[in-house]
């Protein structure tokens, strides 16, 4: 599975990408793996306040509905809304088009989250 | 069965890089190159299907016909040889304890192949019952059982069957004969859970492994895939078949499933939960299945949402899937009498919020 060395990860498979006053948030090769065809995904409105480890979207394949969660507290201020026409990004391009949400954090740097190397090691095989 | 079992056919799965569940005490394939085109495949070609979970039980001796007709909903009384019918074992009280299919192989000779989640408790009501003459064999875990379903499927069958037998190639729907397959003897049923036409083929453990490897092979050319449990459930409810354990269960009949037609009461035939079903059938029931569909762009029809019109709760989805084939959502849900016609508007709740949806025949596509 690939595992961007640029990011970090959340144990319930979303990675997170810190930019300038933001950062972005999708869900992993492996997440995208496990849940297979994404047919329909529901996203937070920017604005909205959320915690870290609050259920926020859901992603739904054929098979089942998953909550996704934020890796860490702040305020959403942008939607994929690319996401609504053609939520197979999310397989195709899990850390590319296919990302969630943009959130502005509470604080400056993240706490919580795994590395790479980390989030890697508790994948199977 | 407390310890999971492992299919006959697991070895192929490993090989095919399946990716594997629990499901009703087995370990089976969920999905193989993926949910979506194992779905298209069987739709527009074919797809191999591991049943070997699905249980298989005969029903032996002079009393099988007097037993079987005092213990199932429909009539087996209307099976010649070689034929099948999808019938119903219940309850006192209607309930549906399994749905099954019942072959009839000779006059003392009848095959129930029955859901995997009430293989046991079939055994047990079928043993128990004190029918005379009559034995009741097959535990789980003792067959191989695969279905080759799809547009393409007869032509693959045909080209496997040997040709210098007496039995008609491929059989006729709902129609089961003994043939040889990749040099095993099998027994081939024209029947199955996808809406597309298509074969059910019962074989011992250790043919399954060469048989399973030889209609794939076959069928290669014709774009043949082997599909898990995944597209099985998709491929079922877009043909609005039930399953057991979601949309049939003990507290529900199968007329409030609306299967009645499967109930057969013309004759004088006592079998457990009769009076309820001629009550139902006589005077309606507070319940009934209807089909749902959505719209592209919202979010699926899920098992267990509930179910409005208005304000008014009037009943909940018992399966619902994103359709593959028509891009939009489609469900089976139990709902209050009188149950609105198709066409009507109603909703369902996910995540506190109203999704619009429509009544629909439960066949969501067309009939082959």
């Amino acid at each position: 599975m690939n595992t961007p060395s640029d990011l970090l990860y959340a144990k319930s498979h979303e990675w997170l990408r810190l930019e300038k006053d933001s950062a972005t948030v999708g869900i992993t090769d492996h997440a995208q793996s496990e849940l297979s065809d994404v047919v329909y995904v529901e996203l937070p409105k920017p604005g909205r306040k959320v915690t870290a480890g609050e259920a926020i979207a859901t992603v739904e394949s054929v098979k089942a509905a998953s909550d996704i969660y934020a890796p860490v507290g702040g305020e959403i201020v942008e939607a994929n809304t690319a996401l609504t026409s053609d939520p197979g990004l999310v397989n195709r391009e899990p850390y590319g088009q296919g990302w969630l949400f943009r959130l502005k954090p509470d604080q400056p740097k993240p706490t919580g989250l795994l590395s790479p190397t980390d989030y890697a090691a508790t994948l199977p095989h | 069965m407390s310890a999971i079992a492992s299919s006959p056919l697991a070895l192929c799965h490993q090989s095919l890089g399946a990716r594997m569940i629990p499901f009703a005490g087995w370990n089976l394939p969920v999905e193989y190159s993926g949910l979506l085109a194992e779905h298209k495949a069987t739709r527009q070609a074919a797809g191999l299907f591991d049943i070997s979970h699905m249980g298989q039980v005969r029903a032996l001796g002079k009393g099988a016909l007097p037993a079987l007709a005092s213990l199932l909903a429909n009539d087996p009384a209307k099976l010649r040889d070689g034929e099948g019918q999808y019938t119903f074992l219940l309850n006192q009280h209607g309930g549906v304890i399994d749905d099954l299919f019942l072959y009839r192989l000779g006059s003392e000779e009848y095959l129930l192949v029955v859901n995997a989640s009430r293989h046991l408790e079939d055994l047990q009501v079928l043993t128990n019952s004190g029918c005379k003459d009559v034995l009741f064999q097959g535990a789980p875990g003792h067959t191989a059982g695969m279905a080759l379903q799809g547009p393409k499927s007869p032509e693959i069958l045909s080209r496997m069957l040997k040709a210098d037998h007496t039995n008609p190639v491929p059989p006729a729907r709902n129609r089961i004969a003994k043939y040889r397959l990749a040099g095993h003897e099998v027994l081939v049923a024209a029947t199955g859970y996808t809406g597309e036409d298509g074969f059910e083929i019962f074989t011992d453990l250790s043919a399954g492994p060469v048989i399973w490897n030889a209609v794939l092979e076959a069928g290669k050319t014709d774009g043949l895939l082997p599909c898990g449990l995944g597209s099985r459930d998709s491929l079922r409810l877009e043909a609005g078949f039930p399953l057991n354990g979601q949309d049939l269960s003990p507290e529900i009949t199968p007329i409030e499933a609306g299967l009645g037609f499967f109930v057969d009461l013309n004759q004088i035939r006592p079998f457990p939960g009769r009076p309820v079903l001629e009550e139902q059938k006589k005077n309606g029931t507070r319940r009934l299945c209807v089909g749902l569909k959505g719209q592209p762009g919202q979010p699926p029809p899920r098992h267990d949402y509930p179910v409005f019109q208005g304000d008014r709760k009037i009943g909940v989805i018992t399966s619902g899937v994103p359709s593959p084939t028509l891009g939009h959502g489609i469900a089976l849900a139990l709902i209050t009498t009188p149950a609105p016609a198709c066409g009507q508007d109603l909703e369902f709740e996910v995540r506190g919020r109203r999704v619009p949806v429509k009544v629909s025949p439960r066949r969501f596509i067309p009939k082959k």
